[in-house]
C-alpha cells in the first residue's frame, strides 16, 4: 500500500517540476525528502499543490534553523482529505538576516497561527500576512528564542546531558547563578526608567470598530459597538486561554484568541534532551490524553530508527490510547455542559468513569496523568497482575482487583452502561439541544481550509482519520468505523464525541481478548538504550489524537538530540477557525462554541 | 414533547442519589469498614457516591506508583555491611533524567585520588523533578527507586526541597514493604545475574 | 482518657458539671480560627496539568466539600485561597499577581506542583517563572508533578494546621493601616518585577561579564 501512495507523491511533484521548472528544486540530502519551492514562487505553487494536486489541508508549518548554512527552513506538510495517504512536502528558504517568505494565508488559512508562531519563536517575516503579531511570547520580547543563537537566562549547555551533573555535581539552584535571581535576562543597557511597555495596544488597534463603510464616522451614530475581553483567568475557558471579542449589542462582529499564557518552551527543552527524554515530556502537551502524545511521538522516532515493535506491544498501546480517548471525550463533554451552564453534574459522572480508567493507567504505569508509558520499541512495562496496592501508610487500604477481569468488566460492561447513561442525560435533553443546534457552524470546505482536525473536521462531514487516512500501528487489522456527522455545529460535535466514544469501545472490545492471548510475549523489543541515536533526516510522523492530529516533525543531525523538534498541536490549529465560528453568534454562545473545541493549554501553547 | 429529555436527565441525576442509600443498605457499615467494601466501592461495581474519606481512608497506591525518588541502602541489622549504599555513582541517572535535577558527587579513594564506586553526596532537587522514573528504570544496581509517600506538604522549600543523601537514602526493608512482589522480582533477577557471571568466571 | 470533646471546646477553664452539656467555652483564637479552617474558599482558576488534578480533587472521589472547600469562586473577591496549580508563565504571572492583590486578607496561597514550587521540569524554559513564591508569599508547598488529589488534600490539611496554628492577636490584617499590594510586574523585553528596578538600572550600566562558574553559587542546605 505504502509503494502505491508515494507513486502519488510522486508523480504529484514531476507535476509540478513540470509546470514550475527552475522554480522547483528536488531535495537530495540524505534522509529528506519533498521539494523546494524558490520563494518568489511559493504562493503560486502552493496554489497549484491545492487546486491542481488536490492536497487540500495544509497540516503542518514547521520552520528549521540551519544556523551552519546560514538560512532558515520553513517546511510545509500539505495532505489529501479525506483521501489519506502520505504528505506532500515543500519547503521555502530565507537567509538568516533577512528573513522574509510570502504569506500562504490566502491559500490556507490554516498557516495564519503557524506563521505568527515562527515569526515570533524563529523570527521569520511572512510579507502579506494580515495580523504579523507575536502569538505565544508577547509584543515587546526580546529576540526570537527558538534560533539556535539565542540563549535563555537558565542557559548550560547546548545538549544534555550536562556536565556538571556528575562526577563533580554540587548541586545549585539555577537562580544563584544569574544577577537577578530569577529566570530573566535584559539586553544591555536596558533601564526601566522612561521604559513603555507595548502591552496589548496592537491587539486593541487591531480590534477598533472599524469606520463604517459609507462613511459614517462610527463615533458620529453612537452605535453600541465594544470590546470584550475574556480571560485568561476565566473558568469557562478550559485553562489559561483568553479571547478578546468585538461586541455589536450581543453579537460577535470579531474575535481574537489570544495565546502563550502557558507557553512552556517545549520545543526549544525538546531540542535540549535527548530523545527518550522528551517522553514524559510529551505527558505535559495534552494532560489529559499523555497516553495518545506518547504514542505519537514513539511512532514518529521509531519510524526514523526503522525500530520494529512487538504485536504485544501495539497491542497494549491500542488498548491505553483508545482508553484515553474515552477519558478525553468523556472531559470534553463534560466541560461542555459545563460551559453550557450545568455546573458540574456531567462533569461529575465523566470523571468518575475516568477515575477508574486513571487505576488502570496508574497501575500499569505507575502515575495516574503522567503515565511516560511507551519507549521506542514497545512499552515500559506489561499489565499488572492487579490493580490496588499493598497498604503501608496508616489508614491505606487496600485493594486488588484481578486487571484481565478488570478490563473485561470495563469495556464490555461499565462503559458502554455509563455511556449510554450519558446519553440518557444528555442528547436529547431540551436545553442543550436548543443552545447547541446551529450553533458555531462549521461548513466543511472553511474546515480543511482552517486546518482542523480530529472531531471537529469530521463533525462537519469530512470523514478524515488518520488511523484509517494514513494506518499506523494494527488499526487496520481492527474492525471499526469513522465516526462523521454533517452539520457542523456544537451539537454535531457533540454527538460525534459520544460516536467516537462507541467506536473506541468497539475496538477495545476486540483488542481485550488478544490481550489475553498473548499474554506473556514480549513487549519492548531491542536493547533498551537510554541514549539513542537517530540517523541524519527529517520525518513528520502524525498520530490521531483525541483532539485532532497531533504531529511531530523531527529533524536529526545523527547527534542523541533532536536537532529540530517541532509540535504540531491540535488545539493550537484546531481553534484557527474559532472566529469564523462565533462571527454572528451570541457572546454566550462563543464559551460553547470554544468548549465544543476541546482545547487543552497544555499543548496548544506548548 | 418539549421538557421529557430534562425529564429523562433529572431521573438519573435521582438515580445516582438513591443508589448511594441502596448500596448502603445492601453493605450495611461494612461498605466503610471493611477492605471488601472499600474495593467495592471503588470498584468497577461502584455506584452512587464514590468518596474516599481522605484522611480517614487512603486508597492505597499501586506498587508501580512513582513519586519523588529515593536511595536504596542495606538495612540497619545488615550482617556485614549496615547502611552501606548500593547506589555505585556511575552517573547513569543522572543522565537519563530529563529535567537533569539529579546531582552527584563521586567519592574519591583519599589516598590515590581514584574514584570509588560510591556517591559521597547525592541531590535531587524536587521542585524540578518530573517523577518520571527513567532514574529507577535505568539504574543498573536498582540501587534508586521511586518512593510512594506523597505527603509531603511543608510550609517552606529553599531549605527542605533539595534532597540530600541523608534525606533520599532509605533501607531496602522500606522497599520491600512498599512494592513487595517487584522486589522479590528484583532479587531473583539479581541472583540469576550473579549466578549467570558465576558460571561464567568458572569457565 | 484521650479527651472525647472536638478542640474547639477545650479551654483551661473548669466548667461545672451541671452545665457541661449546655455550655462551651473556648479561645476566641480558637472559633475563630476553627470557622476560618472549616470554609477555606479557593479560587476556581488552573494554570496547567496540576488543574486536572486539581479538578480530579474537587470532583467526587475526594470531595473537597468534607473539608468545607467545595465553593470554588471564580472572582478572586470572594476566595481566600489561591490554589496556584501548574506552571507559572512569564506571561502569566501579571495576571497572578493582580489578581492576588484583589483578594480580600485573610488570604493564602498554595503552591500545587513542582512547576508553582520552583520551577518544575519546565525551569530552564525562557517564559517559565522559577517558583510563583518570587511573586506571591506562599503558604503551602506540595511537592509533586502532578501531585495526586491524595497529595493535594494533604496539603489542604496542612493548610489547615497553619490557619489553626494563628493568632487574632498577631494576625496581620488587623493591624493599623492597608496592607501593601505586591506592584504587578510588566511584560519589557523580558519580565519586569519592579522590585528589582533600581537592580537591573544598575546592570545597565556595568559591561555584560562572562557567565560565572556554575560551582560559585552558595550551596543550599538540604534537609
Ligand atoms: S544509576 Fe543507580 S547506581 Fe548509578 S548513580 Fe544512579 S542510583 Fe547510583
Ligand atoms: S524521576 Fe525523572 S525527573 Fe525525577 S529524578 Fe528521576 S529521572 Fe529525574
Ligand atoms: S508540576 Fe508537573 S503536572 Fe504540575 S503543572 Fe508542572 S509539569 Fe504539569
Amino acid at each position: 500500500m505504502t509503494d502505491t501512495t508515494s507513486e502519488t507523491v510522486h508523480s504529484a511533484t514531476d507535476l509540478l517540476f513540470e509546470k514550475f521548472g527552475d522554480a522547483i528544486q528536488a531535495d537530495d540530502r540524505e534522509g529528506y525528502e519533498g521539494v523546494i519551492v524558490s520563494s518568489d514562487q511559493l504562493v503560486d505553487v502552493a496554489q497549484s499543490i491545492r487546486d491542481d494536486l488536490g492536497y487540500n489541508l495544509l497540516t503542518n508549518l514547521s520552520y528549521v534553523d540551519y544556523l551552519a548554512d546560514d538560512f532558515f527552513e520553513v517546511v510545509y506538510h500539505a495532505y489529501r482529505v479525506p483521501a489519506g495517504g502520505p504528505p506532500l512536502t515543500f519547503r521555502a528558504r530565507t537567509p538568516r538576516n533577512e528573513a522574509i517568505l510570502p504569506s500562504l494565508t490566502g491559500v490556507w488559512p490554516s498557516a495564519d497561527f503557524q506563521e505568527r508562531e515562527a515569526w515570533d519563536l524563529m523570527g521569520i517575516r511572512f510579507a502579506g500576512h494580515p495580523n504579523l503579531k507575536r502569538i505565544l511570547t508577547w509584543e515587546g520580547f526580546e529576540g526570537h528564542p527558538m534560533r539556535k543563537d539565542w540563549r535563555e537566562p537558565f542557559y548550560e549547555e547546548d545538549n544534555k546531558p550536562f556536565k556538571t551533573r556528575w562526577p563533580g555535581g554540587e548541586v545549585d539552584r539555577a537562580e544563584m547563578r544569574v544577577p537577578y535571581g530569577m529566570n530573566v535576562q535584559y539586553p544591555a543597557g536596558f533601564t526601566v526608567d522612561g521604559y513603555s511597555p507595548e502591552g496589548d495596544a496592537a491587539l486593541y488597534a487591531g480590534l477598533a470598530v472599524p469606520e463604517s463603510a459609507s462613511g459614517i464616522g462610527v463615533q458620529q451614530i453612537k452605535t453600541d459597538q465594544l470590546v470584550v475581553n475574556l480571560g485568561p483567568q476565566h473558568p469557562s475557558t478550559h485553562g489559561v486561554f483568553r479571547m478578546t471579542v468585538t461586541l455589536d449589542g450581543e453579537t460577535i462582529t470579531r474575535l481574537e484568541p489570544v495565546m502563550g499564557y502557558l507557553h512552556r518552551n517545549h520545543e526549544q527543552i525538546g531540542e535540549r534532551n535527548t530523545y527518550l527524554m522528551n517522553m514524559p515530556y510529551t505527558d505535559r502537551l495534552d494532560y489529559i490524553s499523555s497516553m495518545a502524545n506518547n504514542m505519537a511521538y514513539a511512532i514518529t522516532v521509531e519510524k526514523m530508527l526503522g525500530q520494529e515493535v512487538p504485536y504485544r506491544a501495539e497491542l497494549l498501546r491500542v488498548l491505553m490510547v483508545e482508553l484515553t480517548r474515552i477519558v478525553n471525550h468523556y472531559w470534553a463533554i463534560g466541560f461542555l455542559l459545563n460551559d453550557l451552564g450545568a455546573f458540574f453534574t456531567p462533569s461529575l459522572y465523566a470523571i468518575l468513569e475516568r477515575e477508574l480508567v486513571l487505576d488502570l493507567f496508574e497501575a500499569t504505569t505507575g502515575s495516574r496523568m503522567m503515565c511516560n508509558y511507551m519507549r521506542f520499541g514497545g512499552v515500559a512495562y506489561d499489565l499488572p497482575p492487579y490493580i490496588g496496592g499493598p497498604a503501608v501508610k496508616p489508614g491505606d487500604r487496600a485493594r486488588e482487583l484481578d486487571t484481565l477481569q478488570f478490563l473485561n468488566d470495563l469495556v464490555f460492561e461499565r462503559l458502554p452502561r455509563s455511556l449510554d447513561e450519558l446519553d440518557r442525560l444528555l442528547t436529547t435533553n431540551e436545553v442543550i439541544i436548543t443552545r447547541c443546534k446551529g450553533v458555531g457552524v462549521l461548513p466543511a470546505d472553511v474546515a480543511i481550509a482552517y486546518g482542523a482536525t480530529g472531531p471537529v473536521l469530521r463533525a462537519s462531514g469530512v470523514p478524515y482519520d488518520l488511523r484509517r487516512a494514513d494506518p499506523y500501528s494494527i488499526y487496520n487489522d481492527l474492525d471499526f468505523d469513522v465516526a462523521v456527522r454533517y452539520n457542523g455545529d456544537t451539537y454535531d460535535r457533540y454527538l460525534i464525541r459520544m460516536d467516537e466514544v462507541r467506536q473506541s469501545l468497539r475496538i477495545l472490545q476486540q483488542v481485550v481478548p488478544m490481550l489475553k492471548e498473548t499474554a506473556g510475549e514480549d513487549y519492548w523489543a531491542g536493547k533498551r538504550p537510554y541514549n539513542v541515536r537517530v540517523p541524519v533526516g527529517e520525518h513528520y510522523g502524525h498520530h490521531e489524537n483525541p483532539k485532532g492530529e497531533l504531529g511531530f516533525h523531527i529533524v536529526s543531525d545523527g547527534t542523541a538530540n533532536p536537532y529540530r523538534y517541532h509540535i504540531r498541536a491540535p488545539s493550537f490549529i484546531n481553534i484557527t477557525p474559532l472566529e469564523e465560528m462565533c462571527r454572528g453568534s451570541k457572546i454566550a454562545d462563543a464559551i460553547i462554541i470554544l468548549g465544543s473545541i476541546d482545547i487543552v493549554l497544555g499543548e496548544l501553547d506548548r | 414533547m418539549y421538557g421529557v429529555g430534562i425529564l429523562k436527565g433529572l431521573g438519573i441525576t435521582l438515580k445516582h442519589f438513591v443508589d448511594t442509600y441502596v448500596d448502603d443498605f445492601k453493605w450495611g457499615i461494612r461498605r466503610y469498614t471493611s477492605d471488601e467494601g472499600f474495593t467495592a466501592r471503588q470498584g468497577l461495581e461502584t455506584e452512587g457516591l464514590f468518596t474516599v474519606q481522605y484522611p480517614e481512608e487512603k486508597i492505597a497506591v499501586p506498587e508501580r506508583f512513582r513519586f519523588v525518588p529515593f536511595l536504596v541502602v542495606n538495612d540497619q541489622d545488615h550482617a556485614t555491611e549496615p547502611d552501606a549504599d548500593w547506589c555505585t555513582s556511575c552517573g547513569i541517572c543522572a543522565k537519563v533524567c530529563p529535567p537533569q535535577c539529579i546531582w552527584i558527587i563521586r567519592s574519591t579513594d583519599p589516598d590515590t585520588g581514584r574514584p570509588v564506586p560510591q556517591p559521597k553526596d547525592f541531590f535531587i532537587d524536587i521542585d524540578i523533578c518530573m517523577n518520571c522514573g527513567f532514574c529507577a528504570e535505568f539504574c543498573p544496581f536498582d540501587a534508586i527507586k521511586m518512593d510512594h509517600d506523597y505527603e509531603l506538604s511543608d510550609y517552606d522549600r529553599t531549605s527542605t526541597h533539595i534532597y540530600n543523601h541523608a534525606k533520599l537514602a532509605k533501607p531496602l526493608s522500606y522497599w520491600q514493604m512498599i512494592a513487595p512482589s517487584r522486589a522479590e522480582q528484583e532479587r531473583l533477577s539479581r541472583e540469576a545475574d550473579e549466578a549467570a557471571k558465576a558460571a561464567r568466571k568458572r569457565k | 482518657m484521650a479527651d472525647p470533646t472536638p478542640a474547639i471546646h477545650n479551654p483551661d477553664y473548669p466548667i461545672p458539671e451541671e452545665l457541661r452539656n449546655n455550655i462551651a467555652i473556648t479561645t476566641l483564637d480558637r472559633i475563630y480560627n476553627w470557622s476560618r479552617a472549616k470554609s477555606v474558599w479557593p479560587m476556581l482558576f488552573g494554570l496547567a496539568c496540576c488543574a486536572i488534578e486539581m479538578i480530579a480533587t474537587a470532583a467526587a472521589r475526594y470531595d473537597p466539600s468534607r473539608f468545607g472547600m467545595e465553593v470554588m469562586r471564580p472572582s478572586p473577591r470572594q476566595c481566600d485561597l489561591m490554589i496556584v496549580s501548574g506552571t507559572v508563565t512569564k506571561k502569566m504571572v501579571p495576571q497572578i499577581v493582580r489578581l492576588y492583590n484583589q483578594m480580600a486578607e485573610p488570604r493564602y496561597v498554595l503552591a500545587m506542583g513542582a512547576c508553582a514550587s520552583g520551577g518544575g521540569p519546565f525551569k530552564e524554559g525562557y517564559n517559565v517563572v522559577d517558583g510563583i513564591d518570587k511573586f506571591l508569599p506562599v503558604d503551602v508547598y506540595v511537592p509533586g508533578c502532578p501531585p495526586t488529589p491524595q497529595a493535594l488534600l494533604h496539603g489542604f490539611i496542612t493548610l489547615h494546621e497553619k490557619i489553626e496554628s494563628q493568632s487574632i492577636t498577631t494576625v496581620p490584617w488587623y493591624r493599623k493601616g492597608e496592607s501593601e499590594a505586591i506592584p504587578v510586574p510588566i511584560l519589557g523585553p523580558d519580565l519586569i518585577d519592579l522590585r528589582q528596578a533600581s537592580l537591573i538600572n544598575y546592570m545597565s550600566t556595568q559591561t555584560p561579564e562572562p557567565p560565572q562558574p556554575a560551582a560559585a553559587a552558595e550551596e543550599p542546605v538540604a534537609g
